[in-house]
């Protein structure tokens, strides 16, 4: 495999990074709104936000950038390959971080929420200044975690022909007739992006049952 | 707000509970409750588990909800709006048995975010009042630490500081010393007497009846959600009149 092939790669590369970072970003905005919505004592946008979760946790990744790409198409909103991968992603990512984050909140104890009404905090105030600080240490593990699933949830793009890196290793490797060794470096360049972050995770793991004791 | 000057030259109680009633499904926590404190009293309420009196106490600032009668606090009549509600909650402070102290804010962060948040002072002068108080608990020196790296008794006081960094007319505790360790239980209750001794109005819900015969001006004995008894803490001490008030005292203090 030559040098070109390799550049190749990495502007795939590139592109996951990119996928991943938007996904995460946007899916971490939506999914604060829906853990806030989760949590709201609402009954009917409780119930709302519980079958979204459900809806998003229940069927494939795929299936759901199919739905955005093809189905949204059918419909008449018509949008290229990177803009319904971002979308679909986003939807995805906020269904996951909305339901990781409305476990966080629940974990704080109830005391916290008491001691913030009597001290006349508002709403906006306990959550801000109270709740999320507390409810986000107790989640960040597992929203690392979720991390690294969507980093190699992006590969699933490559299906609706956007080029990020898996597409970038299938063409390169039916240009070049070496699978093994194409595919061996588009997982090195995953395992890369994904493994620091899986031992942050269970650092931050061990860091937060230390102070927890 | 307050929309009953009633009559002429009375001055309101601080706080009025009448007819309070409040089921938890059938179960029913509190009876026809009617309770006064006139400004500057102190009221010990104790009760055995289950009484209702940690309920009644958190219903004064609407910590928990009751379906009949009417409360008001210091005149205003404890609605269910946020706007009358968080009226009531700047003028209330409440410290409680598990401390609940904001274990992500320092000491002295704990002390300044209400005051900032509700009462929307400046930094300079949430700050002042937050180190003023401390002193006044006597845990200045900690202001900087986080409240894990502090003992029980520590954080109870740090608890009232930050309570009273709001500048509250009322002072609810509930059970301020239960989660204590024996040895920590008297720095507390000292910071309790020194501020009774300066005239806020209290109401306490504990089990330390040396408290009681000190501080208290009256005791209220709770029973299944009903007031058993009301009086002042020689008699109620001396000369309970009911057989179940008889009976929790012999209880409490028969050893």
């Amino acid at each position: 495999m030559g040098r070109d092939e390799f550049l190749f790669l990495l502007i795939g590369l590139k592109w996951t990074v990119a996928l991943s970072a938007i996904g995460f970003v946007c899916g971490c905005l939506a999914g604060l709104v829906i853990a806030l919505l989760r949590t709201s004592g609402m009954r009917p946008i409780e119930r709302a936000t519980a079958g979204y979760i459900a809806l998003f946790q229940g069927t494939p990744l795929l299936m759901q950038l199919f739905v955005v790409y093809y189905g949204l198409a059918l419909i008449g909103i018509k949008m290229d390959a990177w803009a319904a991968v971002a979308v679909g992603l986003t939807l995805h990512a906020s269904a996951y971080l909305g339901e990781i984050w409305r476990g966080g909140i629940e974990a704080v104890p109830r005391g916290q929420t008491e001691a913030s009404k009597a001290l006349a905090l508002s709403y906006s105030s306990r959550m801000k200044d109270v709740l999320l600080p507390q409810a986000l240490r107790i989640s960040l593990p597992a929203t690392i975690g979720f991390l690294v699933q969507l980093i190699k949830g992006t590969s699933l793009a490559s299906i609706v022909g956007f080029t990020e890196l898996t597409r970038a290793g299938n063409i390169i490797s039916n240009q070049i007739f070496q699978p093994l060794t194409v595919f061996g470096i588009v997982g090195m360049l995953y395992f890369i992006m994904c493994c620091p972050l899986t031992i942050y995770g269970a650092y931050l793991e061990r860091k937060f049952a230390a102070s927890a004791r | 707000m307050n929309d009953i000057a009633t009559t002429a030259g009375n001055t309101h109680p601080m706080i009025s509970m009448t007819g309070v009633e409040k089921w938890y499904g059938a179960f029913q926590a509190l009876k026809d409750i009617n309770i006064s404190v006139a400004k500057g009293e102190k009221i010990v309420l104790c009760g055995p588990s289950g009484s209702g009196k940690s309920t009644l106490i958190r219903c004064i600032n609407h910590l928990e909800t009751y379906q009949k009668g009417e409360i008001r606090v210091s005149g205003t009549v404890l609605g269910h709006q946020a706007k009358t509600i968080d009226a009531v909650r700047r003028e209330v402070g409440m410290v409680f048995q598990q401390f609940n102290l904001f274990p992500h804010l320092t000491v002295l962060e704990n002390c300044m975010l209400a005051p900032l948040r509700a009462l929307k002072l400046s930094r300079q002068e949430a700050e002042g009042r937050a180190r003023q108080l401390l002193e006044r608990v006597k845990i200045a020196e900690q202001a900087d630490k986080y409240p894990a790296q502090l003992s029980g008794g520590q954080q109870q006081r740090v608890a009232i500081a930050r309570a009273l960094c709001m500048r509250p007319q009322v002072m609810l505790f509930d059970e301020p010393t239960s989660a204590l360790d024996p040895e920590m239980v008297k720095e507390v209750l000292d910071t309790m007497i020194g501020l009774a001794e300066e005239g806020m109005t209290m109401i306490c819900v504990t089990h330390e009846m040396g408290f009681a015969r000190q501080v208290a001006d009256r005791v209220i004995f709770m029973a299944s959600g009903a007031v058993v008894e009301e009086a002042p803490p020689a008699e109620f001490f001396s000369n309970p009149k009911h057989e179940r008030t008889r009976k929790f005292l012999g209880e409490i203090l028969g050893h």
